[in-house]
């Protein structure tokens, strides 16, 4: 089944509606409810980031029996040091972002802790794809 | 015990329910359709939390309870009070006057559900240290909030703390000591008085213990209408009581809201109302609200004051506890010699404070299998497409995607839909009649027979 959402950045009073929703799908489909937790965490951060850096993006959601892909791709500034963004505590967010509580430089990491698979493309001044894979058993 | 079947105390009267949709509108799990005129409560799904029954125009949900008179069956008759039963009455009314009618009315000895607490909230402090890990810890208070996140949040089961409830060990330690005084456990009847339908599904069928330690249950309302009237109509002295043990102020209010975070250690959070812990739960399975060390989560808006068998307005209710609660600290009577029952039985009750694991419900899943779950979620948003999004009830569902999903498993028909009827007549799909005898079938005949009709 595929599902479609799009990404309004800065929209702080929507960040995780889309997560939201496909959670409630995911408990219809009655897969295990660690499983679930780890999606759900990981599908959050990714929706998160694009409303904290992005100016928009499209999340995409592929659920097949034996596994979940998400794709979440914005077009914004792209991250510029990926291997930096990738440890914990580095975050490249505004203190704006970071006075509504976000921006705690837990985001990709967090990704890649709940995933069992994420790639991330990114190119700076153009924009970000995050893909993240995770196997039903 | 089988954890497929649950007992749920909410039950629909179907010759005074007049089939409207103000019940299944308010259900947070969606556990209610109206078939055939009636409301008609998904089991599976139920939660216990009684907001059905709140929004009941015509009183046809109700809260069954134990017949009263079966606490004559024992020898020995415990009335187990949570103390908001005392903040139903007026501050003049002393709390002896209260316990002197419960006797009156036949119960044996009074013992107050609270006198468990500060033993559990050090068993609390002992839990959160054992699983530093599992951040936040929710408290398993709240029967009904125990039951949501079972059903609806299943991934969270893990957080919810394994320790008994303070009726539960209040019961356990009354017991033990009617034991030690020589009361054999026949003839021993613990009766709990209950603000809340969920505290009687969890006596019937408890999550995480074998077998119940409460023998009965009694609904508030309708032991708060014999005891105030006992009160009212007497100017008798009040019959000798037997020496009582008296709450600390703190075990008084333990079932308000924030009853509970003032004991527990590290940044902890209290929550009432269902639709504000839903709110918080779903954020906290996105792990997006930062660290808690512990969640005091409660169904009803003010707690157990707001609870569905409670008389009092709720924040008179809890005006009135803090009062009595302050009184108690001004009088002076302030106890801390440990010699009360709780702390008589403390080794034993600490050895038997764990309950067994809390298993997730699932109770939103479309089908067991997810080969299966996927078809029928495919489809059920293949029909929701064709739903007018109106979300109007008239279909018996509480809205256009919870008709798509019944329809989707089998349970309902896209005719149903009151839209897609009109569109079928007019496209001479359907005749008046037949969309007629569908909207009957869902109805009732009599809903229509009295429509359109001058009274």
């Amino acid at each position: 089944m595929f599902f479609e959402y799009k990404i309004g950045g800065g929209d702080f009073t929507r960040a995780g509606y889309a997560s939201s929703e496909i959670k409630k799908i995911m408990k219809q489909l009655n897969l295990d409810p660690k499983l679930i937790r780890r999606i759900a965490v990981a599908m959050y951060e990714a929706e998160v980031n694009v409303v904290a850096h992005a100016y928009c993006g499209i999340m995409k959601v592929n659920i097949e029996k034996d596994k979940i892909q998400i794709t979440v791709k914005d077009e914004g500034p792209g991250i510029a040091d990926l291997e930096k963004a990738m440890t914990e505590g580095y975050s490249t967010a505004s203190p704006h972002v970071r006075e509504m509580g976000f921006g705690a430089g837990m985001g990709l990491p967090n990704m890649k802790k709940n995933a069992d698979k994420l790639f991330i493309e990114t190119k700076e001044g153009i924009g970000t794809t995050v893909e993240i894979i995770c196997f039903i058993s | 015990m089988s954890y497929n079947s649950f007992h749920h105390a909410l039950k629909i009267l179907e010759d005074v329910c007049i089939g409207c949709t103000h019940c299944i509108k308010v259900c947070p799990t969606e556990a209610l359709r109206v078939k055939q005129g009636v409301a008609v409560l998904s089991e599976d799904r139920c939660v216990d939390c009684g907001e059905c029954m709140r929004s009941c125009p015509v009183n046809a949900i109700i809260v069954e309870q134990d017949d009263f008179s079966r606490i004559f069956d024992f020898k020995y008759r415990v009335a187990i009070v949570p103390s908001v039963f005392i903040g139903q009455f007026p501050r003049n009314i002393p709390t002896r006057e209260i316990y002197s009618a419960l006797h009156e009315l036949g119960f044996t000895h009074v013992f107050e559900a609270e006198h468990g607490t500060r033993l559990l909230s050090q068993e609390i402090e002992k839990y959160q240290a054992e699983h530093p890990r599992i951040k936040p810890l929710i408290s398993s208070f709240c029967p009904a909030v125990v039951r949501l996140v079972q059903v609806k949040f299943p991934s969270l089961v893990e957080n919810i703390i394994l320790l008994k409830a303070p009726i539960d060990i209040a019961a356990l330690a009354y017991r033990k000591r009617l034991n030690d005084e020589g009361a054999p456990d026949p003839e021993i009847g613990l009766f709990y008085i209950t603000p809340c339908a969920a505290k009687i599904a969890a006596v019937k069928s408890p999550v995480g213990e074998r077998i119940s330690l409460i023998n009965g249950v009694i609904n508030m309302n309708f032991l708060f209408n014999k005891v105030y009237g006992l009160i009212k109509k007497s100017d008798k002295v009040s019959c000798p009581l037997p020496e009582k043990e008296q709450l600390r102020d703190k075990e008084m209010l333990w079932s308000l809201t924030h009853g509970e975070t003032g004991f527990a250690g590290g940044r902890s959070l209290a929550i009432d109302g269902i639709e504000n812990v839903i709110e918080f739960l779903e954020k906290l399975e996105n792990n997006s609200l930062g660290i808690f060390d512990f969640l005091e989560l409660r169904a009803c808006d003010q707690s157990c004051a707001g609870g569905i068998l409670t008389v009092s307005n709720r924040f008179l209710t809890t005006e009135r506890l803090i009062n009595r609660a302050q009184k108690f600290l001004d009088d002076g009577r302030i106890n801390n010699t440990r010699n009360g029952t709780v702390d008589r039985y403390e080794d034993s009750l600490r050895e038997n404070i764990r309950i067994d694991e809390v298993r997730a419900r699932s109770g939103m899943k479309l089908d067991e299998k997810i080969s299966n779950a996927l078809k029928k979620m495919q489809k059920s948003h293949e029909i929701f497409n064709q739903l007018p999004g109106v979300d109007c009830g008239v279909c018996g569902a509480p809205n256009c995607m919870a008709l798509a999903e019944d329809i989707a498993q089998g349970n309902a028909k896209i005719t149903d839909c009151i839209f897609i009827t009109s569109t079928d007549i007019a496209q001479n799909k359907l005749s008046v009649r037949e969309a007629m005898e569908i909207r009957e079938n869902i109805w009732g005949k009599e809903k229509f027979r009295n429509t359109g009709t001058e009274k």
